[in-house]
């Protein structure tokens, strides 16, 4: 899978605060039965978004300008649960490259990254200002590890793992990588 | 004197194929890898677009369980609960079958819930690495094995390369020591720690569950603990392998032939005396009481007869609302509309016993759906050869086919919006049993008791069985 690369993304952001957003909130199950992993974005917080009968909530999620929104804010302990990686690919098909809160699950954490989408865990001071104000236009920089929030909002760096770093700016996936590492693989296999 | 080492420590150096440094991750070998319907197909994909071969189908095991219907047609046929679902089913077994994979599908004595099948084919061994692309995989943590769920993307990179890359977690102790009080069970047990540390409590850390009371139980039980590590937000939890462990693997399909040396090889795992933690958390086994959930995460959870704690924010408040609670008001007493007893939480030999032991000689509640989901083929052999499927039956509950049923409820099992379920699973999460529904987690024991008395229930003040 590789993905476009991501250096800077300006955009307004989409806040939805409650704590402890789950992947089954993110995707419900049911939808996991598909078997590729396109045009999984309407399905993205699809029990906030529809009724029973399938017609829209008046959910923000379904609003034009939540559409164009390319970074996500979300409550504390974001992406908890289920390992699914169709979480992400949820995401990103709805349109969002980056996700901040001021803690993101460990699985959520590591599929994003290898599905073009970055994670981003702030303090709580900017994570905060964010929810406060939703639909702020933000900057992201991935080259500077910044977060740049508008109207004084100040600047807040972020830390990522320099490998993650790496694969997000340049568009490349870890596979190619572990691919090129098989004749270490070949050789521990050997002396076990 | 080598430097002392925890079992996790342990077992992660045994298993560095390229060793970590700041511009990258590890790159850590995988002893076994499970792979069922739900999370491999995009990963089959990847491989067949890029023209690669699975490196070790020797070291990777499949069933079907997520999409799986529980009961069968007259007709010997299985109701799916949507074609898309049957489609998913056909297209693992096709995978494996192209690519060579030991596959346990429909005529399998072998299959089940993937984390109930690894351990009962002792596939699941002390010391090793395993991952799956199901994020309850920390269950095989039990057997003194790294364990965690991965995402699809990894379960490519595992097929591909057997391998992934991973940065070192840092550790924590769950120490429980002291004696449990009667009727409290290793599912109150994790309950209870979760809801001391919180979901996202483990976050970062590999746990390790240490003290007389993980020492005493049974494999079932400490399959349970590990299970649950993941709610704590852990992506593993071990327990250091013992004669509990070496007895419960001897003898089983995958049991290594020289079974003395590998039982010495594992006891060597043990973490060493001297070995520190990152962090430590400690609770006395005396304050456990049976455990029920009254929130949206595993984490909202309290002794069954204590009082709902009272919101202290908007999110608790919206959590408390959609379960239809009040904060200082008791939950025993409540309707029930649905009993689950199932799950690779709580579908083991020990749970159907424990079920049917409260079931016996009861009636389910005339309002009550009550289902019993056992984990795998083989526990459901065995449940009936105790006779254990009679008596459930004869309660009113249903006996159905093995898979993960109503934990996810993909399968079509699954509650109306608004209906009360006390399900012995491992996630309340809102809309997990069906959109609208509202689960409560608890021990086989209680979601029972639930069941014969139509309202959450102590289990553990139930007269004698008419
Ligand atoms: S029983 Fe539930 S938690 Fe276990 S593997 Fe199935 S869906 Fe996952």
């Amino acid at each position: 899978m590789s993905f476009q690369p991501l250096k800077t993304v300006t955009s307004k952001t989409l806040v939805l605060p409650a704590e402890n957003i789950d992947t089954d909130q993110i995707i419900p199950a049911r939808f996991l039965t598909v078997t590729s992993r396109d045009g999984l974005g309407k399905h993205a917080f699809n029990d906030w978004r529809y009724d029973e009968d399938g017609s829209e909530t008046d959910h923000e999620l379904n609003s034009d300008a939540a559409k164009a929104c390319q970074i996500l804010v979300g409550g504390h302990n974001f992406g908890c649960g289920s390992s699914r990686e169709h979480a992400p690919w949820s995401l990103t098909d709805y349109g969002f490259r980056v996700v901040i809160s001021s803690e993101i699950a460990d699985i959520f954490r590591g599929n994003s990254l290898k599905n073009g989408l970055l994670p981003i865990v702030i303090e709580k001071r900017a994570h905060d200002w964010l929810l406060d104000n939703p639909g702020a236009e933000v900057t992201v920089d991935l080259d500077a590890c910044e977060v740049r929030l508008p109207r004084n909002g100040g600047t807040y760096g972020f830390e990522i793992d320099a490998f993650s770093r790496h694969c997000l700016m340049e568009g490349v996936d870890e596979m190619g990588y572990l691919q090129n590492q098989s004749d270490a693989i070949a050789a521990f296999e050997a002396k076990r | 004197m080598t430097h002392p080492q925890t079992l996790f420590d342990k077992v992660w150096d045994r298993h560095i194929a390229v060793a970590e440094t700041d511009a990258h991750p590890a790159t850590l070998y995988i002893d076994l890898h499970l792979i069922h319907e739900v999370t491999s197909p995009q990963a089959f994909t990847v491989l067949r677009e890029r023209g690669l071969k699975v490196r070790r189908p020797d070291r990777t095991l499949a069933t079907i369980d997520h999409s799986t219907p529980t009961l069968i047609n007259a007709d010997g046929s299985r109701p799916f609960v949507t074609e898309q679902a049957g489609k998913q089913v056909e297209m693992l077994l096709a995978n494996a079958a192209e690519y060579g994979i030991e596959t346990h599908g429909w005529d399998s004595d072998y299959r089940g819930v993937v984390h109930v099948m690894g351990p009962e084919l002792g596939a699941t061994q002390p010391g090793m690495t395993i991952v799956c692309g199901d994020s309850h995989t920390s269950t095989h943590g039990a057997f003194g094995a790294i364990a965690f769920g991965i995402g699809t993307t990894q379960v490519g990179h595992v097929l591909a390369n057997q391998c992934i890359l991973m940065r070192k977690p840092k550790t924590m102790a769950i120490e429980v020591n002291g004696e449990l009080q009667p009727g409290v069970t290793p599912k109150d047990v994790i309950l209870a720690i979760i809801a001391e540390i919180g979901v996202g409590g483990g976050t970062g850390y590999a746990l390790e569950y240490r003290g007389n009371v993980f020492e005493e139980m049974s494999m079932d039980g400490r399959m349970t603990v590990c299970n649950m590590s993941i709610e704590a937000g852990a992506r593993c939890g071990m327990i250091a392998p013992d004669a509990t462990t070496f007895n419960y693997l001897k003898g089983r399909k995958f049991a290594p032939d020289e079974y003395k040396a590998a039982c010495e090889d594992w006891a060597s795992l043990a973490t060493d005396d001297g070995a520190t933690f990152d962090k430590v958390v400690t609770l006395r086994a005396e304050d456990i009481r049976p455990m029920i959930t009254y929130g949206t995460h595993p984490g909202m959870a309290m002794p069954v007869d204590a009082l709902v704690p009272v919101a202290e924010d908007e999110t608790e408040t919206k959590a408390l609302d959609y379960m239809q609670v009040t904060g200082g008001k008791a939950m025993m007493g409540m309707k029930v509309d649905r009993v689950f007893i199932g799950s690779c939480t709580n579908a083991r030999i020990e749970d159907m016993r424990a079920a049917a032991g409260i079931l016996s000689g009861r009636k389910v509640a005339a309002h009550v759906k009550a289902i019993v989901v056992p984990g795998s083929e083989q526990i459901k052999a065995q449940a009936e050869a105790e006779g254990l499927h009679e008596l459930i039956t004869a309660s009113g509950a249903e006996w159905r086919e093995p898979g993960c049923s109503m934990c996810i409820a993909m399968n079509g099992d699954k509650a109306a919006p608004g209906e009360l379920v006390v399900s012995t699973s491992n996630r309340n999460f809102a809309g997990r049993q069906g959109p609208g529904a509202r689960t409560v987690l608890a021990s086989p024991e209680t979601a029972a008791a639930a069941a014969v008395m139509g309202v959450i229930t102590d289990a553990r003040t139930l007269g004698a069985a008419a």
